[in-house]
């Protein structure tokens, strides 16, 4: 039992909390997040000169052999500054796929540049109608002697407006739900038969839809065998969402409990009325629920698949979406009609918060999950 | 960071469970679990027990007759206390006025109180609030007027939890009205037998004589049992609040509490099926389930924190209010698991020697009284409003 950072850790927070602090003020992000990449391609390559983006693959990969704390530190770090960085998608996501199913060859072509931040990849696993379901995938693969085909249609894809390469879930054998006969395979966005409509989303970033039509990919791992990866590693997306949900709560409650302190009505600093006071100690509460949780899921994120690390991630989930929910709405509360405007940072904050519940299941989704596994006495 | 306990204190757990099993009486144990009356005879009982191994008042210096235990092992010792149904051990002697008497106590009242807590022969009662006097504490007016030797204390405390068994209570009086508020505050300890002490029951609102009114008519009280300073009382006050606020998110007992909750949900039926089969009350305990795990981590970063030589401050008052307020959503959901059952009444059936017939079964006299006892929680201790403006007042510095 010890919660405490070793000093390679304490090291490694202060080098991305330096970073983020440098690049991300306000309206450097708003540039980015307009800009066409929709995120800094300037400070992705700054994360990869600095190793962020090898902390967490194993060493014979050109990695640092993190653990969950080492990613969560990162993530929350990126959260504090609602950083737009494909770092999930890219180096947990299709790094951690690509490592556990890839072969030698897939992975000396590929680890080693995700690593880097040389190659920045995406992850295409929800579809219109899957609903936070990974196993819900319509999307086909076909082989023709050695090559794979795929035809459907993808959604949100973050990162996928930039990806050079996207790992896509497609069916080859099974009904629509199973588990079984779900492949992955590494799709070129360049390639012939791929095409993607790209788009801004709500917290400020970008994504795409993306359609497949005798699209050309390569499968990874063995076909129809993949989901057992996909739902392994979406619990370590898990635990890095989480992670970055804490950072974001973060910074809202100190904007928050700033502007309390500051802003004046009635003749006096309006931190001064208890029904505030209370409703911030609300947030803090929430906060540390939450960072509980974030810790927690760190720890088990990297552990070996099971029943009990599923139902742990998932109560995580659970109470971090809703404790950023909390917080994003009293924090817009609190401030007033001056978080309702575009330009104030905030408000930004608000949506990413929200909008994390919106990745890898909501509180309903995960409510599901753990009341699933419970046993009576 | 490591969130599992080591090899030594896995090994700790298993001497407190072996500990448990041997020796927990399986009567005291059963009336814990299904939330049943225990007597006078029962606490002393289990006190006997644990003060013969040395374990009943683990957190005092060893010279004492305390143990070398850290935070995690006293943690530990809680968690598997609650989840083998131990009694929560009667705070008021042992962990509340021991620790005040240890840290400003006299070297003669250590050697006098300390020795009759450990083995038992007081009780003690906490004399705090009063009918004017309650999240207000500083308000208090009962009166201790010097004369001579003695102080003679007149006025009322209420809420006196198991008062009525109590030989000792030890108060906070007021010494100097004219000081502000919390200055002319002293911390004495009174002998409930003195000539002057009136004790009256109050009935709380689930039928239990769980705590009582204290009337004091010019009670005669010794110098020296005054505790610290004449006027320092508030000290003395201020630092058993944060001895007690640590364990007051309650997380064994609130765990013991879903295992109870799960019993019942898969014994009583809906639409044909165990009720935890239900899906709309399955979530329910799911979600709750779910806060409780998250108020763990939260309980275990602060012990862990303390462990490392951290005081813990005002996050146990966040940690107060999130503890307690699972706990009475637990005890609501029990409650709700009866569905029409929890409306009779039938405290004959929370005596163990009940050997009537059951209107229902061995859990289902409880939940509803619970539930009502348990709104008690968010109240004492410092009511969760009072939490709140620690941490506004603390943390946040508002």
């Amino acid at each position: 039992m010890d919660f405490k950072l070793t000093e390679e850790q304490q090291m490694l927070q202060e080098t991305a909390e330096r970073l983020v602090r440098d690049v991300y003020d306000f309206e450097s992000r708003s540039k980015f997040s307009e800009s066409e990449a929709g995120f800094s391609t300037a400070f992705w390559q700054q994360m990869g000169e600095l190793g962020l983006t090898a902390i967490p693959f194993a060493e014979e990969l050109g990695g640092f052999g993190g653990s969950g704390v080492e990613t969560m530190l990162i993530m929350e770090q990126l959260g504090k500054g609602i950083c737009l960085e494909p770092y999930l998608e890219s180096v947990i996501l299709a790094g951690g796929l690509i490592g556990q199913l890839g072969s030698d060859a897939q992975k000396e072509e590929l680890m080693g540049a995700i690593a880097s931040g040389e190659l920045q990849a995406a992850v295409a696993l929800d579809e219109l109608n899957s609903h936070y379901d990974l196993a819900n995938v319509t999307t086909t693969a076909q082989q023709n002697g050695s090559d794979w085909t795929l035809s459907g249609r993808k959604g949100v894809v973050i990162g996928g407006q930039t990806a050079g390469k996207i790992l896509v879930s497609a069916r080859t054998a099974g009904d629509s739900r199973d588990e079984q006969g779900i492949s992955l395979f590494l799709v070129d966005p360049a390639a012939d038969g791929v095409s993607r409509r790209v788009y801004a989303t709500v917290d400020g970033r970008k994504a795409c839809e993306l359609f497949l039509d005798n699209a050309k990919g390569e499968l990874l791992g063995e076909a129809g065998k993949a989901f057992d990866a996909i739902r392994y590693q979406s619990g370590r997306a898990i635990a890095a969402l989480c992670a970055e949900a804490v950072g974001a709560m973060r910074a809202t409650c100190d904007l928050t409990l700033d502007y309390l302190k500051t802003r004046k009505q009635f003749g006096v600093v309006i931190g001064k009325f208890q029904v505030l006071q209370h409703r911030m100690v609300d947030m803090i509460s929430e906060l540390e629920r939450a960072t509980s949780m974030a810790i927690l899921a760190a720890c088990l994120a990297d552990d070996e698949d099971s029943a009990e690390r599923s139902a742990k991630l998932a109560a995580a989930k659970f109470i971090v979406n809703r404790a950023a929910r909390f917080v994003a709405e009293q924090s817009i509360q609190l401030h007033g009609g001056i978080a309702m405007t575009w330009e104030y940072n905030g408000a930004h904050y608000a949506k990413r918060l929200i909008m994390i519940s919106h990745q890898f299941g909501d509180d309903d989704h995960h409510l599901e999950a753990y009341a699933a596994q419970l046993t009576g006495a | 960071m490591e969130i599992h306990f080591s090899p030594e204190q896995l090994a700790f757990r298993d001497e407190v469970r072996e500990f448990l099993k041997q020796e927990l009486p399986e009567d005291i144990a059963q009336k814990v679990k299904l939330a049943k009356h225990l007597s006078k005879q029962d606490h002393e009982r289990w006190q006997k027990i644990l003060s013969k191994r040395g374990w009943y008042a683990p957190g005092w210096p060893v010279e004492h007759g305390g143990t070398t235990w850290g935070p995690i092992e006293k943690h530990i010792f809680d968690e598997e206390s609650a989840a083998y149904g131990a009694p929560r051990l009667v705070p008021f002697g042992v962990n509340m006025v021991a620790p005040v008497i240890i840290k400003f106590g006299s070297e003669e009242q250590k050697a006098t109180y300390l020795p009759r807590i450990l083995d038992g022969t007081d009780w003690w009662c906490q004399g705090y609030s009063e009918p004017g006097a309650g999240s207000d504490l500083a308000s208090l007016k009962t009166r201790a007027v010097r004369d001579g030797d003695h102080y003679i204390v007149n006025g009322q405390k209420t809420w006196t939890t198991l008062g009525q068994h109590a030989n000792w209570i030890f108060c906070l009086v007021r010494t100097d009205p004219e000081a502000q508020q919390q200055r002319g505050i002293s911390f004495l300890l009174i002998d409930m037998a003195t000539p002057g002490i009136t004790v009256r029951p109050i009935i709380t609102l689930d039928g239990d004589p769980e705590v009582n009114e204290v009337f004091f008519d010019d009670v005669k009280v010794p110098v020296e049992n005054l505790v610290g300073e004449e006027n320092k009382g508030w000290t003395c006050a201020k630092y058993l609040l944060t001895h007690e606020r640590t364990g007051l998110a309650g997380i064994g007992a609130s765990k013991a509490a879903m295992t109870n909750l799960k019993r019942i949900a898969s014994k009583q039926q809906k639409n044909g099926e165990p009720l935890i089969e239900d899906a709309l009350f399955r979530s329910q305990i799911a979600e709750i389930e779910m806060s409780l795990m998250a108020a763990e981590m939260g309980t275990l970063r602060i012990v862990a924190a303390a462990s490392e030589g951290g005081v813990p401050g005002a996050e146990s008052s966040i940690l107060k209010v999130q503890g307690t307020e699972i706990r009475q959503t637990i005890t609501h959901l029990m409650r709700k698991a009866l569905g029409p059952y929890a409306l009779p009444f039938l405290p004959e059936e929370l005596e163990l020697d009940y050997d009537g017939e059951l209107l229902v079964d061995d859990y289902a006299a409880s939940p509803a009284p619970q539930y009502f006892n348990m709104r008690k929680l968010s109240i004492f201790g410092g009511s969760n409003e009072i939490q709140k403006n620690i941490v506004s007042k603390m943390i946040l510095e508002l």
